[in-house]
């Protein structure tokens, strides 16, 4: 490749729970690609993947314009409640909203993790702006002595109706920094929409992962000076946009989603496809999904996180217990959904196990290369699983596909073999190169966006200046968070008309996205 | 007369998000204030109309707002109760029994959570068997029960007594108030005696919203077909002809607000091609297949999730979604001439004649 002045190439990083990916792009190129075990220390597996890549591609450090990482480390912690930290939750709603106190509908044991230090101060807005009553100083100031006093160090902060006006939750940081100058201070408008108890959860969890996201994000700190690199590190969000790292030390849980969101990106960049079905084959699930213009479409409903109810924008997914550890039973008849899992290089029959497993039935058929063939040389059922296999994808798109349109899938996953043949449910299958690091191509092709979510009185704004107001905003949010501002583009817009408000009222929310500012072009 | 605990919530809302017919609110935060309620002050006791003496005072009690702030302003907890008690201030005597004005949606949980928190029995009854947008639109107003007086109550505890002949006045005036009170306001209303309970009240509603969310639970639990369930179920009830109108994708979706209603029309279509088109108004108000009527308010239509049988409402439809649309007839009490003047389809300004949906194909 020609060598230019100017740093050309993106690292893109993925750290799951059980590997890490790097990939070296040039442009929407893959230069080289590397997977290691991610094993107890993230930093060691970072160094040891994307030192394997910037190897492979012969570069330097300073032909790196910018590194994007994306992690399940702080879904997995709440998931698996390890490594939280206690919260100070406080609600500036009073007297409205004691019907329902923070945490009411939280798992028992997560709660016990977070501890129950709930306050439910005097604050809040109406819908229309008005205060429900007004910030009560003194009242503040007694919480934040109590909470300096139980030595927390993390405080979730939610006002009501703050995603139309954030003054009450910044007055209420700037009252509370007074006694607690070093705490994590999480106000919810930055990480949530309407809909309070959702926010507020959302807002909790991000504050209980305040300490383990110092620990992650340092941990990522130290791969980059380990491996030499200067140039700026990015991290994945939910919605398949970047945030700067130290945007993601204070907000971890914007990267709860990215996994997933990544993945489908990495398969709309390497396949060149915007509109398409997704198959995301793994070891133990199969996720498929809808791309609608580049992004995954996104699930309307509420989403639950290690039972936890919140609003973030998620993928719309449908995930199928099939993969590549799937267990085969009934000669081929019946599939999953339990899986060997990660011991899938002990228990499968490929390996010498007594496990039969999809993968063991697609190396029988020729489909995939692993382990030993010959032990698999008389296996009965094959086609018949294999068949099934093909019968329950065949399905689950049905089920994601938007219209009668025959859409084409994209396969992708280290199980992706596993499905042969060109075509399914009359879609054409597109197996794209470097299918299995899909996810680390995602999150290197990431770019940068804003939000903006208002309601108007469309009787004192017409709907034009309305629209235009919120599509200013949310493209001023991306140029903040660092997108070139010539651009920047409006990808998402939902109008939601209010009923029984005054005014014929309407919430827009409005999504913009840009690519990160410095790239060559 | 049977208990209701907490083991039951569940169900009910369920079964109150089906008979809301897209409408009504979702009771999740309801049913967190319930479950609350119930937890601190035990099960609430629930008689059916026939139980009720003749002299019990009888308030129907639930919310007044929107439900787009519902999810963001909850409600204080002694809110709901400070309506009751002002009414109670207000009439000199306090209220027997408590029952819903609306059993579908949020408001179907409201006379659970007053009855747990005031430590008095619930009538299983209300006076919309189903959702409806406007206060008039009950059981009540059509057999001369008169909303008034009723309160209305903020989460600082004001209360408002409004004394307006006209119930569809009342509702207008009354939701100028509300829009004071910051859109969330609780109400207790339609005082009126046992005996008259018993000719005017829809009867057996809240046992039937958890009979319903039962068997939909009991469905997923034994993976039988939950709408060939339901529609046995139902058939045994007053809710007596219940069918599957159509099953298909939601390929069109069509939203405005048009007086503070949220209008619109959604289209479903199947893979041979057919469509259904709904009409709502907050609930959805008329189903037409290639411009043939298949359901029309106030028979019930719902449109629940192909999968996993969950009913959606009108904010959750999107374009995509697999769904099953089911078609219910409305109790006898619901379909009488002077009923539907004010909640057929002349109630939505509909220029079409009611044709009950065991009548259509």
């Amino acid at each position: 490749m020609g060598q230019t002045a100017a740093p050309r190439l993106r690292l893109g990083i993925d750290v799951g729970g059980t590997n890490t990916d790097a990939v070296l792009m040039h442009g929407d190129e893959v230069v080289a690609w590397h997977k290691v075990t991610t094993g107890r220390h993230i930093t060691d597996a970072i160094v040891a993947a994307a030192g394997a890549v910037l190897q492979q591609g012969g570069v330097d450090q300073e032909q790196i314009y910018a590194v994007m990482l994306g992690t399940t480390q702080f879904t997995n912690a709440v998931i698996e409640r390890r490594r939280l930290n206690p919260v100070a939750v406080l609600r500036l709603a009073a007297p409205a909203t004691t019907a329902v106190p923070p945490l009411s509908d939280w798992p028992e044991d997560l709660r016990a993790v977070v501890g129950g230090h709930v306050y439910l101060a005097r604050g809040g807005l109406e819908f229309d702006g008005r205060p429900i009553s007004a910030l009560d100083e003194g009242e503040l100031s007694a919480v934040a002595r109590e909470i300096g006093g139980l030595g927390l160090n993390a405080v979730a902060i939610t006002s009501v109706f703050s995603p139309l006006d954030a003054e009450m939750e910044h007055r209420a940081e700037a009252i509370l920094r007074r006694e607690l100058p070093d705490a994590a201070i999480t106000l919810s408008h930055r990480i949530g929409r309407i809909g309070l108890l959702e926010r507020e959860n959302a807002a909790i969890l991000n504050a209980a992962l305040s300490g383990l996201a110092g620990a992650v994000l340092g941990a990522f700190t130290r791969a980059m000076d380990d491996l030499g690199l200067t140039a700026p590190l990015y991290i994945s969000q939910n919605d398949g946009t970047l945030m700067t790292a130290a945007h993601a030390a204070r907000y971890p849980v914007l990267t709860f989603a990215s996994g997933p969101t990544n993945s489908m990106r990495g398969a709309a960049v390497l396949s060149g496809l915007t509109d398409a079905l997704v198959v995301d084959i793994g070891g133990t699930t199969a996720d498929i999904g809808l791309l609608l213009d580049g992004f995954p479409r996104e699930a309307a409903m509420t989403v639950d996180v290690g039972g936890v109810r919140t609003n973030f924008r998620m993928p719309d997914l449908l995930a199928l217990g099939l993969g590549g550890g799937s267990l085969v039973r009934d000669s081929g008849d019946a599939i999953g959904p339990d899986s060997v899992g990660f011991e899938l290089e002990q228990r499968a029959l490929v390996f010498g196990g007594d496990s039969p497993t999809l993968s063991d039935m697609a190396v029988a058929a020729g489909l995939m290369d692993l382990g030993d063939r010959a032990r698999v040389a008389h296996l009965d059922g094959v086609d018949l699983a294999l068949a099934r296999a093909a019968e329950m994808i065949e399905d689950a798109l049905e089920r994601v596909r938007p219209s009668a349109a025959r859409l084409p899938v994209i396969l992708v996953g280290g199980g992706a073999p596993l499905l042969g043949g060109g075509s399914i449910g009359g879609g054409e299958i597109v197996r794209p190169a470097h299918g299995q690091v899909a996810n680390a191509i995602g999150a290197s092709i990431a770019m940068v966006g804003g939000e903006c979510d208002r309601i108007f009185s469309l009787d004192e704004v017409s709907r034009e200046d309305a629209v235009a107001a919120v599509k200013r905003e949310a493209s001023a949010q991306a140029a903040e968070a660092g997108a070139d501002a010539a651009s920047i583009r409006i990808v998402e817009m939902d109008e939601i008309p209010l009923s029984y408000l005054p005014g014929n009222a309407t919430r827009l929310r409005v999504k913009a996205v840009g690519d990160l500012a410095g790239s060559p072009t | 007369m049977i208990k209701i605990t907490l083991d039951d919530l569940d169900d009910i809302a369920l079964g109150a998000t089906f008979l809301g017919t897209g409408g009504g609110g979702d009771p999740y935060i309801a049913t967190l204030m319930t479950r609350r309620a119930i937890e601190s002050h035990g099960p609430v006791t629930m008689l059916s109309l026939d139980e009720v003496a003749d002299d019990a005072l009888v308030f129907a009690c639930g919310n007044m707002g929107a439900p787009t702030v519902a999810i963001e302003k909850i409600m204080a907890a002694d809110q709901p109760p400070a309506a009751v008690l002002a009414l109670e201030a207000y009439l000199g005597r306090p209220a027997d029994v408590l029952m819903a004005f609306e059993a579908g949606g949020s408001n179907s949980m409201m006379p659970i959570y007053n009855a747990a928190m005031l430590g008095k029995p619930m009538l299983d009854a209300d006076g919309m068997g189903r959702a409806f947008p406007e206060m008039q639109m009950v059981t009540f107003s059509v057999y001369g029960v008169s909303g008034s007086p009723f309160a209305l109550a903020s989460e600082h505890g004001e209360t408002v007594i409004l004394n307006i002949g006209d119930d569809k006045r009342a509702e207008y005036i009354g939701r100028g108030i509300v829009i004071r009170m910051g859109a969330r306001s609780a109400k207790a209303s339609y005082p009126m005696d046992g005996k008259t309970a018993r000719r005017v009240a829809i009867p057996g509603t809240t046992s039937l919203c958890q009979a319903i969310g039962a068997n939909f639970r009991a469905s997923r639990a034994r993976s039988r077909d939950p709408f060939a369930a339901l529609i046995e179920m139902l058939a045994g009830t007053h809710y007596g002809h219940a069918k599957v109108l159509f099953t298909g994708k939601v390929t069109d979706l069509i939203r405005e607000t048009r007086d503070g209603w949220a209008i619109g029309k959604v289209v479903i279509a199947d893979q041979a091609g057919g469509t259904l088109e709904i009409e709502f108004q907050n609930e959805f108000l008329a189903a037409r297949q290639g411009g043939r009527l298949r359901a029309i308010v106030p028979d019930l239509i719902c449109i629940l999730d192909s999968e996993m049988a969950e009913p959606i409402t009108t904010e959750r439809l999107r374009y995509g979604q697999r769904v099953t649309v089911m078609a219910v007839s409305a109790p006898p009490i619901m379909r009488t001439e002077a009923a539907l003047a004010v909640f057929g389809p002349a109630g939505f300004a509909m220029d079409e004649a009611f044709v009950p949906v065991e009548e259509l194909d």
